[in-house]
Order: C-alpha cells, then structure tokens, then sequence
C-alpha cells in the first residue's frame, strides 16, 4: 500500500506520515517513508511517502500508482495528484494557503479549476474541509489528526485505535482531547461520505 | 528489541552507539543533520562525548586527535562540508588512526537542500578513504558498524556516504544491540604522528598497500554481492539498488536480470566484479551523481582485456544530473533493453501557484533585509553578498536583497572581490551568525588586514536556524545542553580590529536603516549586528497578531508588496488582512505609511 501525503510546509504532514508508519509496524508490516527536511520547511511544497506492506523496495512511490493521496492542502493535491493510481483514493482539504507570490502578481490560485481537475481525474475523491472541522474541534492545529481520522475510515488495514494511540503518543497531554475529537470529526465525516 | 520506525540518520546514531564510540562532532548540514542529533540526545545516557564544532574542518580534527588517541570517534557533516574537511581528512589518511575514524558524509543528489551535487564517493578515491554505500536505513546502521572495524583494522579513516533517500527515509529496523566496549584509550608519544616530507613518502606507499588488500577483502564483503541470474546484466549502488529491483519487477525483467551490488566504490572489489563482468557482454550500470562504479568498471574490463558494451551515465541512458527514482530508472532500463514503456504524463492540469520556501512570518530576517534595501536606496546599485542559511531566501521578491551566494562565510570575501575589481562600487555583505562563526571570521581579519572599506551586517538570530535550530558558540549552550559563556560577537569583531560595530534590532526599523548607512559610509570596516532570536526558537514569545484599522488603511498595499510577509494578503480591490500565523513583529507597521497597522511587539 503506497500513500502519499502531500501539504505546505507546517501542515503536520511529516508528523502524520510517521504516525501511519509506526502503527503499520506495530501491525507486523514492513514500512518506508521518504520525506523532505531542509530549505522546504519553510512555507514551501512538502511531500511525504508511506509505503506498507510485506516485501518492500525503495522509498520513493513511482508514478500514478499510489492507493491513498492525503492532501492537506487543495494546490499541492493537484500538484501531488499524478502519483495516484487510476483506482486509488484522494482525499483533499479544500482548505487553501494562497502563497505571497500569488498577493505579489507572480502568480495565481485558480481554486474552481483545481477543484473542478481534482473531480475529473479517475480515482475516487473526498473533500474535505479539514481546517474547519479541526476549529470544531478546538484548534485548526489538529488539522492532522482530522487527516487521520477521516483516513482510518477510509482505510480499512490500518488499525483505527492503534492509529489515534500512535498519534497521541507523539503529542503534547494538553492538546489530546482536542486531537482525540478532531480524529472523530474527521473519521465520522468520511463515514458519512460513504455510507 | 522490537522493530522501530528509524529514520536512516537515526539509524546510523545507533549503529554508532552500538559500536561504541567515544567521540562524536559534526556540524550541521542538510541532510546529516539527525545523525549527530540524535547522538548528542544519547551522549550522556551512553556516557560519550559529543559537540557541535564551529566548522567541518575543527570537526574532523577534533575527531582525528581523539582516533589517534585510540577512541572510536564519529564525525558527521553534508558533502560541501567535507570540501571544508579536506585539509585534515588528506593528511590524516596518509598517518591513520588507531582508533575507529568514521566520517558520515552525505551526499544530496537533485539537490534537495545544497549548493552542489558533488559525489563524495569520488571524493574518497581522491583522498584514498574507503567508503560505504548503503541503500537504506537499516544497512546503514550496519555498516557503520563494519566501517569502525575496517578503521581499525586497517587503522585509516572511513566514510559512510548516505544519500538524502538514506538519511530522511523511514524504515521498520531492527536495533542493534548495544555492549559496552572496553578500549584502552592513551595518545602514544613516539608514534608517527608527525607529518612531514620523507614520512609522506612513506606513508603514502602503505595506505596504497593497504588499500589495495582490502579492495581484495572487499569482494567477500556481505554487502557486496551477485543477485539473480539471467540475459541482462546490471550493476548498482546505494539506493539505485531498490529502485532498479522495482523497475525489474515492474518490466517483469526479475527472473532474467543478474545484478550485481556494489557498496565500496572504493577501493573497488575488484575480482567479484570481474566475475560480473566475464560473464556478461552487454551491461547497465545505474547509479546516482557521478559514474564512479561505471568508470570503475571500465577500468577493470580494460585492465583485464574484456570487450564489453557498457551502458550508463556515458552514453545517455542514465541521466547524468539530478536524483534517480523508480519511473526514471524503469525508463531507463526499458530504453537499454528495448521494451516499451508507456509515459502517462497529465494532461491540462490548471496552472498551479508559484510556492517557493520563504522566510516565516516574524522572521527577523525579513526586517533586516528590508532595512538593508531601504538604507542602500531603492534604485541603488549596490552589489549585496550573501552566503547560506534561510537568509538566502532573501533573495527572493519583494526583497532582493541577495545577489550572490557561493559557500559559508563567502559574503565577506566576494564583497572584498567584488569591490577591489570595481573601485567605488558599493558592497553590502550579509550572513548568519552560525556561519560567521563557521568561517566569517577570517573573511572579516582579511578586510581589516587588506584595509577594505568593508560593510558588513551579521543576521544574528541566535540559532543556526535552516538545519534546525542547532546552537553554536554565540548562543552559550552545548550540543548536550550545557550552559556555557556565550562568546561575544561585538569582542570578537573588535578583537579583530573592527572599529565601528553596531547591534540593533532590525524591527526597530528607523535604528537598523540608520545604523546601515552609516556602516556604509564608514572610513574603514564596519559592522552592524541584526540582533533578534528566531521566531521559531521555543523560548522566543510570538506577539499577539498585529490588526489592520480599516478606517486608516487607504487600500495602497505597501505592507503586502513590500516585505512579502505569509501572514499578511490582500485580494484585488480588498483591505489587507493579517492571518492567525502573523507572529506580531510589527514590521508592517513600519511599512505603513498612513499609521493604519498596530498591536504586535511595537
């Protein structure tokens, strides 16, 4: 199982990417994760990549063959998007981080377009407002677990409790209750989704 | 022990914990960085040393004298910072070591995070150093403990040369176990110690013995190996490895395909590649950075009289720059065996937004920059040097204001240049405090030295802030969280014959654009010292958020154009509005030319 999580530097997507692998290795897979530290961090494209499972090469997932496209944030999930798999799963926050160059003139946002591509590609699609149900749930920092909960409900070989224990394992005591909700919001919103 | 999520820079700490050592230094780099993080965090725990090094070079010779010394030391840098560390890695190669010397380069083949793509496998057969390729985490953490006993054995300095796609990988490793290692540790006088002309010569004929043995030990190395059988012959390195058995599964080429793995590109293990070779006529060679297995091979089919068709970086197949990968890889077998592959490229994807890295909201970097702009003139012609750390980012709109960039310390030295081959042309250079420290020093003795009308501003945040906020000599802490006396830039910079110095807060808008010009027009070096901490340090309090008086605020935009700040946008036709990232720096207000922005520190 490939996954790609995809956001702006901040977003928490190196923080989640650990999460998945760690609960997968507790579940007896193997796992790579591959991400990129350094110059991007700051407010710049960040990529992350899981791969699970049970005979494993190297880290990097090859073109449009990925099961899962987590997106933290709509531009970068079309950036990210030709790495999914025809057959594969996206889920998108519809939240937007317009960067300066946009503000500046240098360049622009087109949000209806990136939505309108993200519905025509062949994979299936959820959006998400992930920003908004993380403010229900007391921060818009906990933008990651709504990330992880509405993955749990999507992905049915992750283990959806060892997941959020994995995630709160890695967080401060003072802010798991808000984590341990926003994993809820996120988890029920895609179950809604689906039913 | 239990499987563990371990990043590759994680791993290799704990392959080098595992082999006991004693020593460890480094200075930070992208993508070395976590190696020596996590050691420092063990230190300790483990009872070794371990410090932050002001540069490559002072790490690699503090390391040097503890291994001659009989410790197991550890040093770690990024590949640029082994051009730093040549000087001593030379020479200590030639007298060796007594106990295990292990330097961690890595390597950023694409570049991800650095200046150049430079292949330090190359560089170790240039030095005459063995070095270790390894293709993933938990190889990595073995082979550390294979290159201390190398070092030892053959009593010379070794490399491990992770690439990015080692060192920020995650795998599931297992820990090694971890003994406690008795090792009668004594600088021995009399030993040969001493380099010099006539002990050179000499020297230099025993590593070449040496290393020639070991080469030969090198073909039963475990992780040098054949794998598989069949038509198609390919050899690879690091983690070109696992990308070229993905490509052959995805080819369905696995069950026909001899590879052969190569993980000491030198000293090449010659006679187990040579089995490799006799047996094939036709033969791909995929590696990352330079065709160091593929010229090695060449050589070798050459020395042994072979007639071989040898693809690789020489004639195309592989690409001769940037980072490999399965897609590229998988092209570039399928293009050597002459099957197809099909190139699903997306069509009519909308014009995505132009993100690039930027400064933070808060970052004191940005107001620096702008007090630089400002007291140099808008339309000026001056020329501003910079140098690297997330100030080069500076370089960026709306700010521009860095127009050269070569290595550390060099701001200081290109102004010099720059200004004795265009008299009255004005320089400004600019750097961090970290990499002053590192190698600004010399640069700033040479202006007072040479009588170079030198301007100089020092960003100091108080961190070195782009590898992760590691501390250096002026922030009075240690790698292992000691407190020590900070030393003083200002005594240093006097020390060294300076005589105008002048520390200011660049929020401080008016002070800084001041403080600037008059640096600028100066008889004589002159210095002034951006002081304000990372706004990412965790003991620095953001402010609260400044907020925009609508009523004041006349629409013209100044404080989003001119300082390109995250936290601050506006929409066409739109007030500007300030976003819950806005650390309340209070540059805007500064900016604003009708009084319409308060609240933050000011």
């Amino acid at each position: 199982m490939d996954i790609i999580m995809c956001g702006v530097g901040g977003q928490g997507t190196v923080l989640a990417s650990r999460v998945v692998g760690e609960t997968a290795i507790k579940q007896g897979y193997e796992v790579r994760t591959s991400e990129i530290i350094g110059m991007a961090q700051r407010e710049g494209p960040v990529v992350s990549q899981v791969r699970i499972g049970t005979k494993l090469h190297g880290p990097l997932i090859p073109d449009v063959s990925a099961d899962y496209l987590l997106g933290f944030e709509l531009a970068e999930a079309v950036r990210n998007i030709d790495k999914l798999d025809a057959r594969g799963q996206a889920l998108v926050n519809t939240h937007m981080i317009v960067p300066p160059t946009v503000y500046l003139g240098i360049s622009q946002y087109p949000e209806e377009q990136l939505i309108d591509y993200l519905k025509e590609q062949p994979s299936r699609l959820i959006l998400i407002n992930a920003n908004k149900l993380a403010d229900q749930a007391g921060s818009t920092k906990a933008v990651s677990a709504v990330m992880l909960g509405a993955f749990s409900a999507l992905c049915p070989d992750i283990d959806e409790t060892m997941l959020l224990t994995e995630l709160l394992t890695r967080l401060p005591e003072r802010v798991q209750e808000i984590n341990t909700r926003a994993f809820e919001l996120g988890k029920e919103f895609v179950e809604g989704e689906t039913r | 022990m239990a499987k563990q999520l371990l990043l590759g820079n994680e791993a290799i700490a704990w392959g080098a914990i595992a082999a006991g050592v004693k020593v460890a230094t480094a200075y930070p780099g992208t993508p070395s960085t976590e190696i020596f993080s996590t050691l420092a965090a063990q230190a300790k725990h483990y009872g070794f040393h371990a410090e932050w090094c002001v540069n490559e070079k002072v790490a690699l010779e503090v390391a040097y004298g503890s291994a001659i010394s009989g410790a197991r030391t550890l040093v770690t840098m990024k590949q640029v910072g082994l051009n730093v560390a040549a000087d001593p890695l030379l020479s200590g190669t030639y007298l060796g070591v007594k106990g295990g010397l292990v330097l961690v380069v890595a390597d950023d083949p694409g570049p991800h995070s650095s200046q150049t793509e430079q292949d330090t496998r190359q560089f170790a057969s240039f030095a005459r150093v063995p070095v270790l390729d390894p293709s993933d985490p938990q190889e990595a953490m073995e082979m550390v403990i294979e290159a201390f006993n190398i070092s030892e054995k053959y009593r010379l300095p070794v490399i491990l040369r992770p690439t990015t796609r080692v060192c920020h990988v995650g795998q599931d490793v297992n820990l090694p176990e971890i003994t406690s290692r008795n090792s009668e540790i004594r600088f021995e006088k009399g030993g040969d110690w001493v380099i010099f002309p006539s002990v050179s010569l000499r020297k230099h004929g025993e590593l070449l013995e040496g290393l020639k043995t070991l080469g030969n030990e090198f073909s039963n190395f475990r992780f040098n190996y054949r794998e598989g059988q069949g038509d198609y012959a390919i050899a690879c390195s690091g983690v070109s490895y696992h990308y070229v058995k993905e490509a052959l599964n995805r080819l369905d080429m696995i069950d026909n395909t001899e590879i052969l793995k190569i993980s000491t590109p030198y000293p090449f293990p010659e006679e187990l590649a040579a089995q490799f070779l006799k047996k094939h006529e036709r033969l791909l060679v995929i590696e990352e950075q330079d065709p160091v297995l593929e010229d090695a091979m060449l050589r070798l089919a050459g020395k042994i009289g072979l007639h071989l068709q040898l693809s690789g970086k020489h004639d195309a197949i592989v690409p001769g720059t940037g980072e490999l990968n399965v897609d590229l890889v998988t092209r570039a077998i399928a293009n050597w065996s002459g099957k197809n592959t099909e190139n699903k490229s997306a069509a009519g994807k909308p014009e995505l937004p132009l993100r690039r890295p930027i400064l933070c909201a808060g970052c004191p970097h940005r107001a620096s920059f702008y007090a630089i702009r400002k007291a140099a003139g808008k339309k000026s012609d001056t020329v501003f040097t910079g140098d690297i750390g997330c100030y080069t980012l500076g370089m960026m709109p709306p700010l521009s204001a860095v127009d050269t960039c070569l290595c550390m310390g060099a701001a200081i030295t290109q102004a010099q240049g720059i200004g004795r081959a265009e008299p009255g042309r004005q320089t400004i250079a600019v750097l961090g405090d970290s990499t002053f420290f590192h190698s600004g020093i010399t640069g700033v003795i040479n202006a007072v030295y040479n009588q170079y009308p030198l301007t100089l501003v020092i960003l100091d945040n108080s961190t070195t802030a782009m590898t992760g906020f590691q501390p250096h000599p002026g922030t009075g802490q240690t790698a292992t969280g000691e407190m020590v006396a900070a030393i003083d830039l200002q005594k240093v910079l006097e020390g060294c014959g300076v005589t105008y110095i002048k520390t200011v807060d660049p929020v401080n808008l008016k002070e800084a654009v001041t403080a600037v010009k008059e640096a600028m027009t100066y008889d004589g070096p002159a210095v002034v010292i951006m002081k304000r901490a990372c706004i990412n340090l965790p003991e620095v309090k953001g402010f609260a958020p400044v907020v925009i008086n609508i009523e004041k605020c006349k629409d013209c935009g100044l404080c989003v154009t001119e300082i390109g700040c995250p936290a601050l946008v506006m929409e066409t036709g739109q007030k500007p509005q300030v976003l819950e990232s806005c650390a309340g720096c209070g540059l805007c207000i500064e900016v604003c030319p009708f009084d319409a922005i308060q609240g933050g520190d000011n």
